[in-house]
């Protein structure tokens, strides 16, 4: 979920953009300069995912895949993310600029989460391990940026608590339906190309 | 990608290099991001105006991308005028709507619309295939540069890629709706996007490799600051500076600290 330009306070965006470079600093650090191309390439495979609309009740949403990204690129997250959302300001001026360290932070952290905790479950032998880990990282990934998404609106004045409250709501039904296409998705890999998954170091 | 592109023009903005623009552009968004009051903000739009004005972006582009960005700030003008606390000004049923919300509401407006009015006239119109290179030449680490060049490069493969998976399950009547088939559906499609990705990185890491890739692209074209540049940079320097002033006098001696 992006927060748009013009809405926090110069302090936040510091903040956020503090971290969100020291996360991405980090992640380069630990991608091995023979992942870097394929690191590349999977930003822009998930630049693609984001722009597929999925129907969802009355409405369609946008995916956004955090808890694969996280599971695939492990710590290379941080900057495929921050490309994917520099992309995304360059191309249609979605998100912005100065609200990039925020946003790259608030998605990019609940991936390397799904990465640490539930890369273990996914790659395990047991089928039922396998798909409540998928279930996890898809679902988890969500609520945990709309959290970060809510808790930053909350930060910029009690006036943002109504509005932060219906995005952290709005995102329930989005991880529900990620956590499923996670659980898809990984399985398909784990049958075609199961080293995706199980031979990830970084 | 769905939008007309800003890349290709030949104003005054557009020949400036790059690296100038995308400099000039963080500091005006960050310099408008910091604004509190409705009259610096208001004299923030009108400066983005005008710089969207001399890039001579199409209007249509213009209006197109604002529209799409201002759904969150409609989704805002719902929620803040009820929920900030203040003078009441307006009564709707059990809901009061507030002066201070509706301030509120008006700045988000205004400086949200002004920061992307400004990378739209700045760096929107800087074409991706400089992109990369800019972001080499301002000291970018080169893991990123090469990320960000590598994944641009892609992007319309991967795109085309998914058009065809899309329409191969649109031609065995695949129809989406809020069930488990299509999201196990679309997770198989997605699945073989992914594979299809990870197959192709893996191939472009190896020819890269056979042609001597040491971890960052040459390139032969020089960025040179000229004359032009600075006369630009300065040209938006300076109003970037009387907003500061604007928006300090508007704060007026109580308000500096803000």
């Amino acid at each position: 979920m992006h927060i748009s330009e013009g809405i926090l306070p110069l302090y936040l965006l510091g903040a956020g953009a503090v971290l969100g470079l020291a996360g991405t600093a980090v992640g380069l650090k630990r991608t091995k300069q023979d992942e870097v191309p394929l690191a590349g390439i999977m930003a822009a495979a998930f630049f693609v995912a984001s722009l597929i609309h999925v129907p969802l009740g009355p409405t369609s949403v946008h995916l956004l895949l955090l808890g694969l990204v996280g599971l695939l690129t492990g710590w290379a997250c941080f900057p495929a993310i921050l490309i994917a959302l520099l992309l995304q300001a360059m191309f249609f001026q979605y998100g912005g600029l100065t609200v990039l360290g925020v946003n790259t932070l608030n998605m990019a952290l609940p991936a390397l989460l799904a990465y640490l905790f539930c890369s273990p479950m996914v790659r395990s032998a047991k089928q039922p391990v396998v798909v409540a880990g998928a279930f996890i990282a898809g679902a988890g990934s969500i609520l945990a940026a709309g959290l970060l998404t809510a808790i930053v609106l909350a930060l910029a004045g009690e006036a943002f608590l109504p509005a932060a409250k219906t995005v952290l709501a709005a995102h329930i039904p989005v991880a529900a339906m990620e956590g499923i296409i996670t659980v898809a998705v990984v399985g398909f890999i784990r049958r075609v190309k199961p080293e995706m998954i199980t031979t990830r170091s970084g | 990608m769905t939008h007309t592109s800003f890349s290709s023009g030949h104003s005054l903005i557009h020949r400036t290099d790059p690296r100038v623009r995308l400099v000039l552009c963080l500091g005006l968004a960050m310099v408008m991001a910091g604004l509190n009051t409705l009259m610096g903000a208001s004299f923030a739009l009108l400066l983005s105006a005008c710089l969207a004005y001399s890039a001579g972006l199409p209007l249509r582009g213009v209006s197109q991308r604002l529209l799409l960005v201002n759904g969150f700030i409609a989704f805002l003008w719902i929620m803040l005028p009820f929920s900030a606390s203040g003078e009441t000004v307006l009564q709707m049923g059990p809901f009061q709507a507030t002066r201070e919300g509706i301030e509120l509401a008006g700045l988000i407006t205004l400086k949200s619309n002004s920061i992307l009015l400004c990378i739209m006239a700045l760096v929107a119109t800087i074409p991706m295939a400089d992109m990369g290179q800019t972001l080499a030449s301002l000291r970018v680490p080169d893991k990123f540069a090469v990320m960000f060049i590598l994944c641009y490069r892609y992007l319309h493969l991967i795109r085309e890629e998914y058009r065809r998976l899309a329409s191969a399950a649109r031609i065995r009547c695949f129809r989406p709706g809020t069930n488990r088939h299509t999201y196990r559906t679309y997770g198989y499609l997605l699945g073989m996007l992914l594979v299809g990705s990870y197959e192709r990185g893996r191939r472009v890491h190896q020819a890269m490799r056979l042609r001597a890739f040491q971890g960052r692209f040459y390139s032969l074209r020089r960025f040179v600051i000229r004359g032009r540049d600075l006369g630009v940079a300065l040209g938006i320097a300076l109003p970037a500076l009387a907003l500061i002033v604007v928006e300090i006098y508007a704060r007026g001696p109580a308000g500096l600290m803000g």
